[in-house]
């Protein structure tokens, strides 16, 4: 499956790692290389960063799409089913109700769609972002174990256009990076 | 902190009505309504008095409940400690700075109690078992005195909330937020119990017999929902007409939105609760209530209800950028105040008219009558005070609100 398939650049850079020190560093540093031009490339915090995504120019997500048609069709797969197995194939009274007792439908209905939205919102996560991926050339990096504590980073993958093992490093120092780095695939 | 604190966020004078603005006329416009829905009132009135207390209790309770969804809106950000909503909470004290007005506007209703209760007319207890044995509870004096009770409470909570935060716009002392925040909890409390009270008493007891144990939160989530899209309403408005366009930022505007997209499905879940266990249950003196909902043009009323106050709003205000524009929250918030309307006409109509829905000019002339006076109070109040708490802690962190 493609989609399961890490995408990850060809050739012997997988790309340029920098390390800034503060959020506020890192968001401007984000809008700078936004209006570069860059477009293969992602930012790596330890936690949120209100408007970050604004900063780097991420278009809005599809996802909620996905949870909508998965939380509608669960919807409307619970209450077919209810209205098969109670009206048409084993049609039985129950405490004096119709056949087609639609009130007696919603909860299951109700609690399909939600379970549908929320393995849609879950999974949908998980292919866009092309995980599980067990394996990333950045974890070759020493200085990215700190992604988690107390370091952000601007990665730029090999593949984008606008990358240069030179110039897009020096872009990077001069953005305030605290230490820049090329990593190979 | 302290620094923030002292830095004076937002000046006065782009928080108020400027003089010559056309919003300083709403006082005016509103009393003329007020003047003329009670002139059509008493003349159609005096012939069909039973309309007229029907028609009157329905507007009554949606202004009063718009004023109680309003009050629990501030409650709730006090408690909470809520920022975002900062520039949004005079205009919620307005709102429930209208509760005694509403309060003497529940006095017409005090000359119509055996018309619109069937157990208060004289000797009802005597031919009704059920009745006689509800006497303790429902009966004319008790029922007056809990209505007296009711209202000393919500106006207690109103003036203490209200002055607290108009007063500290003059000392800007942040200990206001923190003891008005300490009272915060247990107002919420009372505010529940009352506000369930007075549903079961004013809404409930049309139909003596019927009871149902989730009619309080019923109550309750109509009234947030109802709140809420006048919010929805008002705040787009003030931003179009020039009013704290600086300071109500599209930020705000889709917060209004969650609240009101969220509170739509809280209402339908109670609604459908309620309903759905009565249904299943399928026991006489619980089912009497729907039943006469689900009789001849009332029956359409339900539909339309489950449509227009659900399934409409619900796919509406589940985009984001709907509730970013002034124009269409607004469009909004004003179709879920009119499903609010349908919503309490529905509860207390079919009572009068138990072989389908008739619509009545006393209905429209009780709520302009109502509404004028509501809208012609809170205006003269807006134009009397600053349209954000302007010295309040938390002013800086509401403006700088931005989405996640």
């Amino acid at each position: 499956m493609p989609l399961l398939r890490p995408q990850l650049p060809t050739g012997p850079h997988y790309g340029i790692l920098a390390e800034f020190a503060t959020p506020a560093d890192l968001y401007h540093a984000c809008e700078r290389v936004r209006d570069e031009g860059f477009t293969r490339w992602d930012a790596h915090t330890p936690f949120p960063v209100h408007g970050l995504d604004k900063a780097m120019g991420l278009r809005r997500s599809l996802l909620p799409w996905i949870v909508l048609a998965a939380g509608l069709t669960g919807a409307a797969g619970g209450f077919v089913l209810q209205w098969w197995v109670h009206a048409s194939a084993y049609p039985l009274v129950i405490s004096g109700k119709p056949y087609f007792a639609w009130p007696a439908m919603i909860p299951i209905t109700f609690e399909l769609g939600v379970l549908f939205a929320a393995f849609g919102a879950v999974l949908g996560m998980f292919a866009l972002n092309r995980l599980p991926m067990h394996y990333h050339p950045l974890f070759k990096s020493k200085v990215f174990d700190r992604v988690t504590d107390d370091a952000f980073f601007i990665s730029i993958e090999s593949w984008d256009p606008r990358f240069d093992p030179t110039a897009t490093g020096k872009l990077l120092e001069s953005l305030g990076a605290r230490s820049v780095e090329l990593l190979e695939s | 902190m302290t620094a923030e604190h002292d830095r004076v966020a937002l000046r006065a004078e782009q928080a108020t009505i400027p003089p010559g603005h056309s919003w300083n006329r709403m006082p005016v416009i509103g009393a003329v309504c007020a003047l003329l829905g009670i002139v059509i009132c008493a003349i159609l009135g005096a012939g069909n008095p039973k309309q007229f207390f029907f028609s009157w209790l329905v507007s009554f309770l949606f202004f009063l409940s718009l004023a109680l969804g309003a009050l629990f809106f501030v409650l709730i950000q006090y408690a909470a400690q809520g920022g975002w909503g900062i520039v949004l909470r005079r205009i919620g004290e307005t709102t429930f700075a209208m509760i005694p007005v509403m309060a003497a506007l529940f006095l017409p209703l005090v000359l119509g109690l055996s018309d619109l209760y069937s157990w208060a007319v004289p000797g009802a207890a005597e031919q009704d078992a059920l009745l006689r044995w509800k006497a303790p509870f429902l009966n004319v004096p008790f029922f007056l005195i809990r209505a007296a009770v009711y209202f000393g409470i919500w106006s207690f909570i109103a003036v203490l909330y209200y002055r607290g935060s108009r007063g500290q716009d003059v000392t800007g002392d942040p200990g206001v937020s923190a003891r008005l925040r300490k009272f915060a909890g247990p107002s919420i409390m009372v505010l529940a119990v009352t506000q369930t009270l007075a549903s079961v008493d004013w809404i409930m007891s049309l139909t003596p017999h019927w009871y149902s144990t989730m009619f309080g939160v019923y109550f309750f989530a109509g009234s947030f929902v109802g709140f809420i899209a006048l919010l929805s309403v008002v705040a787009p408005a003030m931003r179009r007409a020039g009013l704290l366009d600086t300071v109500i930022s599209a930020e705000h505007l889709q917060d209004i939105g969650k609240l009101l997209f969220a509170f739509t499905v809280f209402w339908t879940y109670i609604a459908f609760s309620q309903f759905f266990l009565m249904w299943y249950g399928n026991m006489p003196e619980e089912t009497i209530w729907y039943r006469e909902r689900m009789e001849a043009s009332w029956m359409t009323v339900s539909i339309f209800l489950m449509v227009g106050h659900f399934v409409a709003p619900f796919f509406y205000l589940m985009g984001r950028a709907v509730k970013r524009r002034n124009s269409t929250l607004a469009v909004g918030g004003a179709w879920l105040l009119a499903m609010h309307y349908v919503d309490l006409y529905w509860q207390v109509m079919p009572t009068l008219h138990p072989e389908g829905i008739r619509p009545s000019v006393l209905d429209v002339a009780a709520l302009i009558a109502i509404g004028g006076c509501f809208v012609a109070a809170a205006s003269w109040l807006m134009r009397r005070q600053a349209l954000v708490p302007l010295r309040d802690p938390r002013l800086a962190e509401s403006l700088a609100f931005e989405n996640a």
